[in-house]
């Protein structure tokens, strides 16, 4: 029990210091966000009242207020759901905005994050069962692309099966000529697989090579165990041995980064959304950067870190279900 | 024997070699380039003008000479990628080796600093801390990288300085009256090295990409070139439309190579330190031979010839290749036999 207190205990300190760094970023760095910000907006077009009202709250430029009112006062808005109002989509609240970009990312990135990790590993597997042998000359290479950009992938596929070859679409995650927007259709679906796949192919190539890596040294590790060369001497069918003995326990440390990376979904690939002008998360914390919409990337950024937090923490339960070496290991 | 023996020292050696070439390479590209090639910033050049004699490299639709930029880039992201591995791995010293080896209160605080740190996702925090600094110096972005990156190797540091604090040698120089930060640096650190060396190589991979990512966001350092915003400006300026593979084409190759020579060195180490990857694929090539010249002893009838019983100048690829199913077919064999 106590490894799940502790567990619970780190999770709530994580989430106030996210949540008070989300809050003294603005506030601590040099220069004076506000007066930036009023005289960008001012050049652009009218700024009214409410407006400046809610960038001075979100800015802390507000003065008869000490740092510690003004901390408490960003608690209440928390508390409330309120992150603020969007200055480029006014006036969109920004939880409306961050909940129409969530499923796009998630549904992309998540799915991309599921095949890349079950191609790694199959792979990983195979590559340590045949250790020793020309399979092992193809290792380094997995390197390589892991130390690829994976925005230059993105950037590579797109002029090669887009601009070229015009096989596939450059932007979006549908195609919007034909729809007005998201729609229960074989069509819809069919669009948005189509649109899917260059995005879902940078992350399986940025990210195939560091499971498959972990996995096949794991794999090489485990199979020099003596309970290994038992189950060799008991004559045992080799491919029993591969699935159950070796396989099994070599993910397990795979099966644990799963689970982180799962995590990082969300903040996933926030560069290669902006290569393909995908819908989601990141690229809506990209626009609020351009344009200078502090509560919109503010309200992405915590967005961001609670979903990972809340991501890790069910795995962190679910893998001391798993393993119960690890329950005992941080008691 | 003795042939085997040098081949995987070799194999081993091999991508030592390699990495530290494509490693030496670019950093003598970044040293020497930038004196042979024209001002970076001279746009007095054709625009566009596809890779030729005058321009190796071809130019940018603004005119200047890719490679002009490409060697100026170099140093600008190797700068970056330099002083932000520093960063990082001088606070993974203080929050991983020292937590570690201290237990008690000061590891709790330091580890739940580098938790929260490891947990709190990288980019989007660098994305917003970058935003609301107007000026961004290289030095900037290199500590914003650095500050960001050093909880991974924090957590490794620590578990390993964790086993060491126990060791004999260890509680010797304790008995013997050391005080701490003695101990850690001359007992502790020392046998820290080949991981801190593998930590701080990648490290400066983590950096390199991460400039890369946020140049290319047009969050970099502002007012000098790295090879992350040479992609930026490829994108602003069309490259990818108009076909001009010449200008975002290199910067992403650069970063690929000099990553990929950082990752080999990193497997060599990683051998090193980790003898069973080395020792573990040797052996089994070794029962696999041994096995099978024990079935050429035995005279068994053989579709394939026998087994040459050392050829040490054969390639160890051709003959693993066309070599019966690796256990399955061997054991199923030998039932049979």
């Amino acid at each position: 029990m106590t490894f799940y207190l502790r567990r619970l205990a780190f999770y709530a300190i994580t989430l106030w210091a996210a949540i008070s760094l989300n809050f003294l970023i603005p506030r601590m760095l040099p220069g004076d966000p506000f007066t930036i910000l009023l005289a960008k907006l001012q050049r652009s077009g009218g700024v009214t009242p409410s407006v400046e009202n809610s960038i001075r709250l979100l800015l802390g430029a507000v003065e008869d207020q000490t740092l510690w009112e003004q901390y408490v006062h960003y608690w209440g808005n928390l508390v409330r759901g309120d992150l603020g109002v969007s200055v480029t989509q006014f006036p969109t609240p920004v939880t409306e905005l961050i909940a129409g970009a969530l499923p796009w990312t998630i549904g992309l990135v998540g799915t991309a994050t599921v095949i890349s990790f079950v191609l790694g590993i199959g792979l990983g597997a195979f590559a340590g069962w045949k250790r020793g042998t020309w399979v092992d000359s193809l290792i380094p290479s997995t390197t390589m692309m892991q130390s690829l950009p994976y925005f230059w992938v993105a950037l590579l596929l797109i002029f090669v099966f887009s601009v070229t070859l015009g096989w596939f679409p450059i932007i979006g995650a549908y195609d919007v000529f034909e729809f007005n927007g998201p729609e229960w259709s074989w069509a819809f679906v069919g669009s948005v697989l189509y649109h899917a796949f260059l995005p879902a192919l940078t992350i399986v190539i940025s990210s195939v090579g560091g499971w498959l890596l972990g996995m096949r040294n794991m794999m090489v590790a485990t199979l020099s165990e003596d309970y290994i060369t038992t189950a060799e001497a008991k004559g045992l069918r080799p491919r029993r041995i591969f699935m159950t003995y070796a396989t099994r326990n070599a993910a397990m440390p795979s099966l644990a980064g799963f689970g982180v990376s799962l995590g990082f979904v969300v903040a996933g690939s926030l560069v290669m959304e902006q290569v393909f002008t995908y819908p989601g998360v990141g690229k809506l914390m990209i626009q609020a950067v351009r344009n200078n919409d502090y509560a919109l990337m503010q309200g992405v950024f915590l967005v961001i870190t609670v979903a990972v937090l809340a991501a890790l923490f069910i795995m962190d339960l679910i893998y001391g279900f798993i393993d119960p070496r690890t329950r005992s290991n941080n008691g | 024997m003795a042939d085997r023996r040098t081949r995987s020292a070799l194999t081993w050696s091999g991508k030592l070699i390699t990495g530290v070439v494509f490693l030496g390479a670019i950093v003598l590209f970044a040293l020497i380039a930038p004196l042979l090639t024209q001002d970076p910033r001279d746009s007095d050049n054709p625009a566009m003008l596809p890779p030729g004699p005058d321009h190796l490299l071809g130019t940018t639709s603004l005119g200047y000479d890719v490679l002009a930029q490409l060697a100026e880039g170099a140093r600008g992201s190797l700068i970056v990628g330099v002083t932000a591995g520093l960063v990082a791995i001088v606070l993974a010293l203080v929050f991983g080796v020292v937590a570690g080896y201290l237990r008690g209160w000061t590891d709790e605080v330091l580890s739940l600093v580098t938790g929260i740190m490891l947990v709190i996702p990288g980019l989007p925090l660098m994305i917003v801390i970058a935003s609301y600094l107007e000026v961004r110096s290289l030095w900037v972005v290199a500590l914003i990288l650095g500050v960001t990156a050093f909880a991974g190797p924090a957590v490794v540091l620590r578990s390993q300085a964790r086993s060491l604090r126990v060791r004999d040698y260890v509680a010797a120089a304790q008995v013997a009256g050391e005080r701490a930060p003695r101990v850690i640096l001359v007992e502790v650190l020392p046998n820290l090295l080949p991981l801190l060396a593998a930590q701080f190589l990648f490290a400066i991979l983590i950096a390199i990409l991460g400039e890369a990512g946020l140049s290319y966001l047009g969050l970099g350092p502002n007012g000098s070139i790295t090879w992350g915003t040479m992609l930026n400006d490829a994108q602003g300026g069309g490259a990818l439309t108009r076909g001009a593979w010449w200008w975002f084409v290199p910067p992403g190759l650069m970063i690929a190579l000099f990553g990929c020579g950082l990752s080999l060195v990193n497997f060599a180490i990683d051998e090193v330190v980790n003898p069973k990857l080395r020792l573990a694929p040797a052996a089994a090539k070794r029962v696999r031979k041994a096995r099978r010249s024990g079935r050429d002893k035995l005279g068994a009838a053989r579709d394939h010839e026998p087994a040459p019983s050392t050829a040490a100048g054969e390639p160890s690829t051709s003959r693993s290749a066309e070599e019966p199913r690796d256990g399955a077919a061997d054991q199923k064999e030998r039932v049979d036999v």
